[in-house]
């Protein structure tokens, strides 16, 4: 694997370095082919078809490529749609084309590939996928000025960095984790619950907020094990956990190790309830976990497709053409759309005029109805819960629809402005900076000066912000409730 | 990972053909084996025998080179995704002092058991066995003596790749998963266990393998509560190559590794 790696890494910065030979006007290199699409729209109405192009980031290779398949194919319909429909934005007929890349879950080659896609001249980049390689390389593009929306990063430190570029349409993992946790230590009865991750950005992240639930509602937290996000065995952290007699195994990771890992709890004798998040909630799942999937439990942000306010006709146009939906493809597909909605209503497909239009969207997708908060997280975005019933996940249940609300987390930053004010109190700091030191955080997580990791939206210095009320600003934020 | 996808494609054809599951495995390794030995033997004649008098990085080099070339091919055939096992096999569980075994992990013991049996019959007590020994111990004397160490090196190599078959099906069947690049680690591993026995010794590398699963599993269930959980699970892989190291540095021929005669 290390070697594959190895070579497709260098393929893709040869490809990169291609794709810069061939890129705009100001490149200083002869380019040798044609350009095979101007990024930039033209005014004139002479031209009468623009070209856009749309960057997606998934990993196709490795583990968890059918969930990149997936992603990308939700992107492919959005923009078969859109072309289909014969969009005009700024007085010209518009082409949107998907430049589809691999970053093979890694972060290493989240960012190469990310700057890649900037060096392509994308106008706007749907993903990545995981939100380890969505966290790196949203630096990126914040500093190209990229608007990014991501149907599937789920970690919360992806809209905590203060980049204006940064947008998803999925709960984050605050949300999910605290649910989660509850429904742990409550409803299951959960009275030992042993917890694993893959040290990924993703799995660690819904893990620790996960813990963090199970102890704020009393629950007892046996045993923290861990593994990797290409691991096959893991009878050794199992044994473990048998021996703590565990009665609720929590994994935060994706279905290529969670169905082998509920498999493995079954021939250990291992009892326990398998309850995981979003990256195990897949069919794939059942496939690779077998008879040992019956009974087990996973959370997914947002409602089930049949309930989503489009749900059924997106199911049914997609089973159509590229077969059953994995996960994400609806979320993605809203991503698209939410995207050139903003082109729509900016009247243009640059990066920096679409960018504020983004923040402002209000948008009615297949998922949800999607608006941003000031962060670039979906609002009131709601958790469901499924179990798997004669090898099918089914509908439990989902926070919102039962009449419980999702509260602020505590150690969360309130809600930053993005209107381009500076919290009171913050020293202002040129913008580059601010984002450097976003990064240079990133990896220690949650910001200990919280105003000024806000500060990084509002760009113009010294105006002071308005008196944002502290959260909860409603009843409804102010449930606190579990399911 | 050929053995195994191999396996396994043939399983799932064979699955709903309704014959008793012990035919269909014996049918899947069968297929499995004979694609190895043919994709052993081509291996052994395009990457390694033109290199036979070159300096020895060369074949280490083409080696890589074909496990990258073999990684691709497989995700070009099977695809990027992993591929469940057909729940076919029994797995009735057992407690013996209060760990569980499945009834499939004891035959997959009992398989490895008769295997090495097998080879170390074949390597000591067999014509062919003692051409294999005098090559690996010098292959100009060896073909002084008669011995066409071409074909003996072929002839390892499809023993090898005919092993390797059966240990890919035995791993797939215990995971019930298989995917393109599931060999990676294996091959480290095994290698890692063969240095740690003694190159060249088949009960050393037995032993060597044994020893190695022992470490990793005790390692990583129990390095969280010894550290206090500055060191956790996820260390797992480390304790293989720690041990590699180790046995390097202070015995680089191995546990029960032959001494070496430096000969002038």
């Amino acid at each position: 694997m290390q070697y594959s790696r190895i070579s497709s890494m260098t393929l893709a910065v040869a490809a990169a370095l291609a794709l810069i030979g061939c890129g705009q006007k100001e490149e200083p290199k002869p380019a040798p082919a044609p350009a095979p699409a101007a990024a930039a729209p033209a005014p004139e109405p002479a031209k009468p078809e623009v070209t856009v192009q749309l960057g997606h980031v998934a990993p196709l290779t490795g583990p968890q490529a059918h969930l990149g398949k997936d992603n990308e194919n939700g992107a492919r319909m959005a923009i078969d749609e859109l072309n289909a429909q014969g969009l005009e934005i700024g007085g010209a007929k518009i082409k949107f084309a998907l430049v589809a890349e691999d970053d093979q879950a890694d972060p290493k080659q989240g960012t190469i590939v990310a700057q890649k896609l900037v060096d392509a001249k994308v106008n706007g980049v749907i993903g990545h996928l995981n939100s380890g390689t969505t966290i790196p390389a949203s630096k990126i593009y914040f500093d190209a000025g990229i608007p990014q929306i991501s149907g599937s990063a789920t970690n919360p430190k992806y809209t905590q960095q203060g980049f204006a570029t940064a947008f998803r349409v999925m709960a984050n993992d605050v949300q999910q984790g605290k649910v989660l946790g509850e429904y742990a230590a409550k409803q299951m009865a959960g009275k030992t619950i042993a917890i694993i991750d893959d040290r990924t950005a993703y799995g660690q992240g819904l893990a620790d907020e996960f813990e963090k639930s199970v102890v704020a509602v009393g629950g007892k937290v046996a045993a923290r094990e861990f593994t990797n996000d290409k691991a096959t065995d893991f009878a050794a952290i199992l044994t473990k956990i048998k021996s703590k007699k565990a009665d609720v195994v929590f994994y935060g990771g994706m279905d290529a190790q969670g169905g082998p890992m509920a498999k493995q709890m079954k021939s250990l004798g291992l009892k326990a309830k398998f309850l995981t998040g979003d990256g195990g909630c897949t069919p794939e799942f059942i496939k690779l976990a077998g008879a040992a999937s019956e009974g087990q439990y996973c959370s997914l942000p947002g409602v089930p497709l049949d309930q989503m306010p489009g749900g059924k006709a997106f199911g049914d146009a997609f089973s159509a053409k590229y077969g059953q939906i994995q996960l994400y493809a609806p979320y993605v597909y809203d991503a698209v759309m939410v995207m050139v909605d903003s082109m729509k209503r900016a009247n243009s497909v640059e990066s920096a005029k679409f960018l504020p239009e983004v923040g402002k969207t209000d948008y009615q997708g297949v998922t949800a109805k999607i608006q941003f908060d000031d962060k670039g997280d979906l609002k009131g975005g709601s958790i469901s819960l499924y179990q798997v019933k004669d090898g099918k996940w089914e509908y439990r249940r989902n926070n919102i629809l039962a009449g419980l609300p999702w509260s602020r987390p505590p150690g969360v930053a309130p809600r930053s402005t993005f209107k381009g004010c500076a919290p009171a109190g913050s020293a202002p700091v040129p913008p580059r900076r601010r984002s450097k030191c976003a990064i240079w955080r990133q990896g220690r997580g949650p910001p200990k000066d919280g105003p000024r990791m806000q500060n990084n939206r509002g760009f113009p210095q010294g105006k002071a912000c308005p008196n944002l009320p502290a959260w909860p600003r409603s009843a409804k934020e102010n449930g606190g409730g579990a399911f | 990972m050929i053995g195994a996808m191999v396996a396994l494609t043939v399983i799932k054809l064979l699955a709903a053909s309704g014959l008793p599951v012990f035919v269909i495995i014996l049918v899947a390794l069968a297929a499995a084996a004979a694609v190895c030995m043919a994709v052993g033997y081509t291996i052994e004649r395009i990457a390694y025998r033109p290199l036979r008098r070159a300096p020895k990085l060369a074949p280490l080099i083409t080696a890589i080179g074909v496990s990258i070339i073999l990684q691709n091919l497989a995700m070009l055939i099977w695809g990027r995704n992993y591929h469940a096992f057909p729940p076919i096999l029994p797995t009735s569980q057992h407690e013996i002092f209060g760990a569980t075994i499945t009834s499939l992990q004891v035959a997959i013991v009992l398989i490895a058991a008769l295997m090495m049996t097998g080879l170390i019959i074949l390597i000591h007590r067999t014509r062919l066995g003692r051409a294999m020994r005098a090559t690996s111990e010098n292959p100009p004397i060896a073909q002084l003596m008669g011995v066409n160490i071409n074909q003996i090196i072929s002839f390892t190599f499809i023993i090898g790749s005919a092993l390797a078959a059966v240990a890919g099906l035995m791993v797939s069947a215990n995971y019930s998963i298989a995917h393109y690049y599931m060999g990676f680690m294996l091959g480290l591993k095994a290698f890692t266990a063969a240095v740690l026995g003694g190159i060249g010794n088949i009960a050393g590398a037995v032993l060597g393998g044994i020893l190695l699963g022992l470490i990793e599993s005790l390692g990583a269930g129990y390095i969280g509560d010894l550290t206090g959980g500055f060191l956790g699970s996820h260390y797992q892989d480390i304790f293989a190559f720690f041990v590699l190291i180790c046995v390097l540095i202070f015995r680089p021929s191995g546990l029960v590794g032959e001494k070496v005669s430096e000969r002038a």
